[in-house]
């Protein structure tokens, strides 16, 4: 309800700041858990090689659940997010050793809209891959 | 087998309330590592203007989800969810989802699709609090993977 960025103060262009999440074998046993998807190409191994994949790979929903971070985390206020949409564009493969993987995530202001909401695109790579398409949020800001 | 199109625009009944826990907002913000005390301070929550804590964005998931199998389910439709990939999600909320909301789940079937063998299915899901109000709308694509050849 109270976005401690100003709309007046934004710009179409305006960056971000970025962030990076660290996401290991624990991460995804822990995110299973709390979100109840127990589907086991996220944390079996043999599971997840017999289906096709190079690996273990992250939720889906984990990697959205990051990326947004950097428009909730710049606004203060989580509940100021309008829309949040997404495609999921490659895996976040998740290899078992001690640092896992990293989700890198920019974003910038796409367009500045009624109401003091402004568009913000979304970028989100691993490996160098992008892991998300048409990654955008709407959100309402002071 | 191509899904069958009849089944465009068909709602399945709106799931028994889902009541969202405190607890349950702070296992799920503690496992996306998001540490803003709006998750777990009724006082912060309170300060930006909520009666109680919040949900991160994606927490809703966990619920459409669920309402969502029972599409994913119905024999009638015959989806093979063995070979289904999450493609696309997207969310339009009109507040958070918050703690004590006992929220249902209606979920449409907006479209069916067939693409180089891959079955696509668009699956709305309308989520609504105790009083009928509008919370949340999650959109999830699902595409179902076409069978190998033998």
């Amino acid at each position: 309800m109270t976005a401690k960025v100003s709309f007046d103060e934004v710009e179409v262009g305006t960056e971000l700041p970025p962030q990076e999440f660290p996401v290991t074998r624990a991460t995804l046993v822990q995110y299973a858990g709390a979100s109840g998807d127990f589907n086991p190409i996220h944390w079996n191994e043999r599971f997840a090689r017999e289906v096709g994949l190079p690996d273990v790979i992250a939720h889906g929903m984990f990697t959205m659940a990051e990326a947004v971070r950097v428009v909730t985390d710049w606004t203060g206020d989580p509940g100021a997010v309008v829309e949040y949409g997404v495609r999921f564009t490659k895996p976040v493969v998740v290899p078992d050793d001690d640092t896992g993987a990293l989700i890198r995530v920019t974003a910038k202001v796409a367009a500045k809209l009624d109401d003091r909401r402004v568009r913000v695109d979304l970028t989100a790579t691993s490996e160098g891959q992008k892991v998300l398409g048409m990654s955008r949020a709407v959100v309402r800001l002071a | 087998m191509a899904l069958d199109q009849s089944f465009v625009g068909r709602s399945y009944p709106p799931t028994a309330p889902y009541e969202v826990g405190r607890e349950k907002i702070r296992e799920f913000a503690e496992a996306i590592g998001d540490a803003n005390p709006v998750f777990t301070d009724t006082e912060a929550a309170k300060a930006l203007g909520y009666p109680d804590v919040i949900a991160p964005p994606t927490f809703v998931f966990a619920i459409t989800f669920k309402a969502a199998g029972q599409v994913i389910a119905d024999p009638q439709l015959g989806l093979d969810y063995s070979r289904v990939v999450h493609g696309d999600q997207k969310f339009a909320y009109s507040r958070p989802v918050r703690a004590g909301d006992r929220l249902a789940v209606t979920s449409t079937i907006e479209a069916i699709k067939s693409l180089a063998g891959n079955d696509i299915l668009d699956i709305r899901g309308e989520v609504h609090d105790e009083a009928g109000e509008h919370v949340v709308t999650a959109w999830t694509k699902l595409v179902a993977r076409a069978a190998e050849e033998a």
